[in-house]
């Protein structure tokens, strides 16, 4: 399946989302890129401009996730709010109006254990900034699969119970500032 | 993606268990999107209390009273009335005014869940003045969703949201104009149910069973892969009078179908689709 990216990257983020993906995202070169699939906490009935605010600042290409939409390198796809994103172990995108899981939809957690059943050791997964516990038992999917677990240094994020709290369920997960995690993500290649 | 390795076992046992259903029970989740059918056995097993995928098999095949309660994790109950009021706001501005000029008209609600988006639309049709002339259908795999549906009983706490949803929607009368509330529970007045029709009906595996002028079914394809996916959507188009209407979820569309040319876009941003005269 070579016109299938092998690797990706998932990044999972909420309070303090905005300000840590300005630091990461527009580091990211076009093309090379892994595709990235991104779930921030945003209210349920608002209509998202994340994918708007970050393809004016991105050279890489960012939407907001569709159901069933192939998987492409060198792009970045936000989850819709009031939706699960999940990635399909053929190379598409899911959408769900499963339950919220741990009072959020779209959950983290529920994206980071279907990337990692998908792409198994081709995965880095990156817990960033926020006040809640989601991402914490989907990091440990991640690296069960034999993934890359990345957080975000708590004492660096803008709220830090998130990121300690996947430091405390994954305690092999690499610890970086926001600007490490951009140079980390920039060496990233999707094959 | 993973290189082309063993299978997981774990792979297998839902493949398995998914098999056993179709030839058991005639239930067919084989074609439906994988990620969230893998995430919500995995739900099943643990809280059915089985060490394996396998073992809950081998009780499903042998103790059908198991069916109904794995059904319950295989099916997604999540809904609300009046759920993405903007929807129905569409449906009540720029369809109703085409449907006000047939004197009779079929109404299907495919996948209605426990009858949320049901009542919403009967509730509309009456505020609009065509609840008379209209026959309702609303069909679901799930029998326990059926029931519920049929009684139109839900729980006070949620009554807050559907009011708000349903004003929302352009609503010409109070919501509690159709329930009575009691013990925590709201249960929706009987005339609403006067006109409707409920039935065991699968996308996946049953057939056309009359002419409708709207079809409402939202948030059930989008649990599909793309070729069952275009199988239901066939199912519609043939169910579909000529210019009738079909209204999708939020986030499902026709775009990748190869029915797609047999729609129009009539509200682009609601996913309401309209049949083609021809
Ligand atoms: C998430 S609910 C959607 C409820 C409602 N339509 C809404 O949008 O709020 C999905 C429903 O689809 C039903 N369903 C799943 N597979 C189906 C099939 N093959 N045929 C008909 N209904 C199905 C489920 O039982 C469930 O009630």
């Amino acid at each position: 399946m070579s016109d299938v990216p092998e690797k990706a990257v998932v990044i999972g983020a909420s309070a303090g989302a905005l300000e840590a993906l300005s630091v990461i995202l527009p580091q990211l070169p076009a093309d090379v890129t892994p595709p990235v699939m991104i779930v921030v906490h945003v209210p349920p009935d608002k209509r998202s401009v994340l994918s708007e605010l970050f393809q004016a600042k991105c050279r890489v290409a960012v939407l907001e996730a569709e159901d069933k939409e192939p998987i492409r390198s060198g792009t970045v796809y936000f989850a819709p709010p009031d939706y699960h994103l999940l990635v399909e172990t053929n190379g598409l995108l899911s959408l769900s109006s499963d339950e919220p899981v741990l009072f959020s939809r779209p959950s983290i957690d529920v994206l980071f254990e279907s990337a990692a059943d998908a792409y198994g050791a081709g995965l880095t997964a990156v817990v960033l900034s926020g006040a809640n516990q989601d991402g914490a038992q989907g990091l440990a999917s991640v690296v069960e699969a034999g993934g890359t677990a990345i957080v975000q240094d708590p004492d660096t994020a803008f709220a830090s119970a998130m990121p300690q709290a996947a430091v405390a369920m994954c305690p092999t997960a690499l610890i970086m500032s926001l600007e490490e995690i951009a140079t980390y993500l920039q060496k990233a290649r999707s094959a | 993606m993973e290189m082309p390795g063993p299978e997981k076992v774990e792979d297998i046992e839902i493949r398995l268990l998914l098999e056993a259903l179709y030839h058991q029970y005639h239930y067919d989740f084989r074609n439906y999107a994988m990620a969230s059918v893998k995430r919500r056995l995995k739900q099943a097993r643990e809280q059915l209390g089985f060490s394996t995928i396998s073992a809950l098999q081998e009780k499903v095949l042998h103790d059908p009273s198991m069916l109904p309660r794995l059904l319950g994790f295989l099916t997604v109950q999540v809904s609300e009335m009046f759920r993405d009021p903007s929807y129905f706001k569409a449906i009540r501005e720029q369809v109703i005014p085409h449907l006000g000029t047939y004197p009779s008209l079929k109404v299907w609600v495919a996948g209605c869940s426990a009858g949320e988006e049901l009542y919403s639309l009967v509730i509309l049709f009456r505020e609009e003045g065509l609840e008379e002339r209209t026959l309702f259908y609303a069909t679901d795999i799930n029998q326990d969703a059926l029931r519920m549906a049929e009684a139109g009983i839900y729980s006070l706490d949620r009554i807050q949201q559907f009011t708000e949803n349903h004003r929302r929607s352009g609503g010409k009368s109070s919501l509690s104009d159709y329930y009575t509330a009691a013990y925590g529970h709201a249960s929706f007045d009987k005339s609403l149910r006067q006109r409707v029709v409920f039935s065991d009906h699968s996308l996946v595996t049953d057939a056309v069973f009359a002419e409708m002028h709207l079809i409402s079914c939202r948030n059930v394809m989008i649990y599909f892969d793309r070729p069952l996916q275009d199988r239901a959507i066939g199912l519609f188009k043939e169910s579909l009078t000529r210019k009738g209407f079909l209204g999708l979820g939020a986030k499902e569309n026709l775009r990748f179908s190869a029915h797609s040319s047999a729609f129009n876009d009539f509200v682009r941003e609601e996913k309401i689709y309209q049949r083609c005269a021809t």
